[in-house]
């Protein structure tokens, strides 16, 4: 995979409504820093898949479209990585505690498969609860990764 | 781009050709709608062209998961037709190629239904 082209740190933060039109506008800024960092058409398909994965997981179900909540959304380029952060001011949950979608009682429900497509996708995943109330999904891409 | 739909007939099969990208949103509700249109109508043989479909998230597989439940429940079929490897990863990820008929070549699909 090519490398960073300018060798440097860069990043980038938004704060976005809790709108579909904001998981988009996510994608966007995502996607121009990984074409950026030199990812590859079919990693971008992934990334994409991933970031928008998580940004429905924070406006839908953490901030549940609220016009008062935000999701914050910031996105770091290290020459080695791309590490993409987006923070909502949900309730938070338990990732353990989720139905395997992968089970076969579960394999037709409707919902459920965003975080497997997440983990899927990326090469870490974390999820972390704020103190100040809301969750964090942490996404890193590492550009050595092979597809 | 949202997706977009449109239907014909091959025999009593109903070929629905998708194109664009089945997303939350616009994207699912849309296939959505067209899938339960076809119920209503009694066409409940269904091969869903997917090879103009560029991106599917989470949602526009619950959707087609679905739409699966829903055309079985009603004494039909619902079959898929023309994956990209895009979303054949995704089958493969999701263990949604144990549950879906997959095919390649339309004539093939069609056949199938008989």
């Amino acid at each position: 995979m090519p490398s960073n082209r300018s060798g440097e740190n860069r990043s980038v933060e938004t704060v976005l409504d809790s709108t579909l039109d904001s998981v988009d506008t996510a994608e966007q800024i995502v996607l121009r820093a990984a074409t950026d960092s030199g990812f590859g058409e079919d990693e971008l398909h992934k990334i994409g898949v991933a970031i928008r994965e998580a940004m429905v997981n924070a406006v839908v179900h953490g901030n549940r479209y609220s016009a008062h909540k935000k999701v914050r959304l910031a996105v770091s380029e290290a020459p080695d990585r791309l590490t993409i952060r987006i923070q909502d001011e949900g309730e938070g949950f338990d990732v353990a505690s989720l139905p395997d979608p992968l089970a076969a009682e579960n394999l037709l429900r409707q919902s459920g498969r965003g975080i497997l497509l997440i983990r899927a996708f990326v090469d870490e995943f974390h999820v972390r609860h704020l103190e100040s109330g809301g969750t964090e999904l942490s996404l890193v891409l590492y550009r050595t990764r092979s597809s | 781009m949202s997706v977009k739909l449109s239907s014909r007939q091959v025999g009593d099969v109903t070929v629905i050709d998708a194109a664009g990208r089945i997303t939350l949103g616009e994207g699912s509700s849309s296939f959505r709608d067209t899938v339960r249109d076809h119920i209503a109508k009694g066409n409940k043989k269904l091969l869903i062209n997917l090879a103009e479909v560029s991106y599917i998230d989470s949602s526009g597989i619950g959707e087609l998961v679905t739409a699966f439940t829903t055309v079985t429940n009603n004494g039909g079929q619902l079959k898929l037709l023309n994956l990209t490897h895009r979303v054949q990863d995704l089958l493969q990820i999701t263990k949604l190629y144990t549950v879906f008929e997959v095919f390649s070549d339309e004539a093939v699909g069609v056949r199938s239904f008989a």
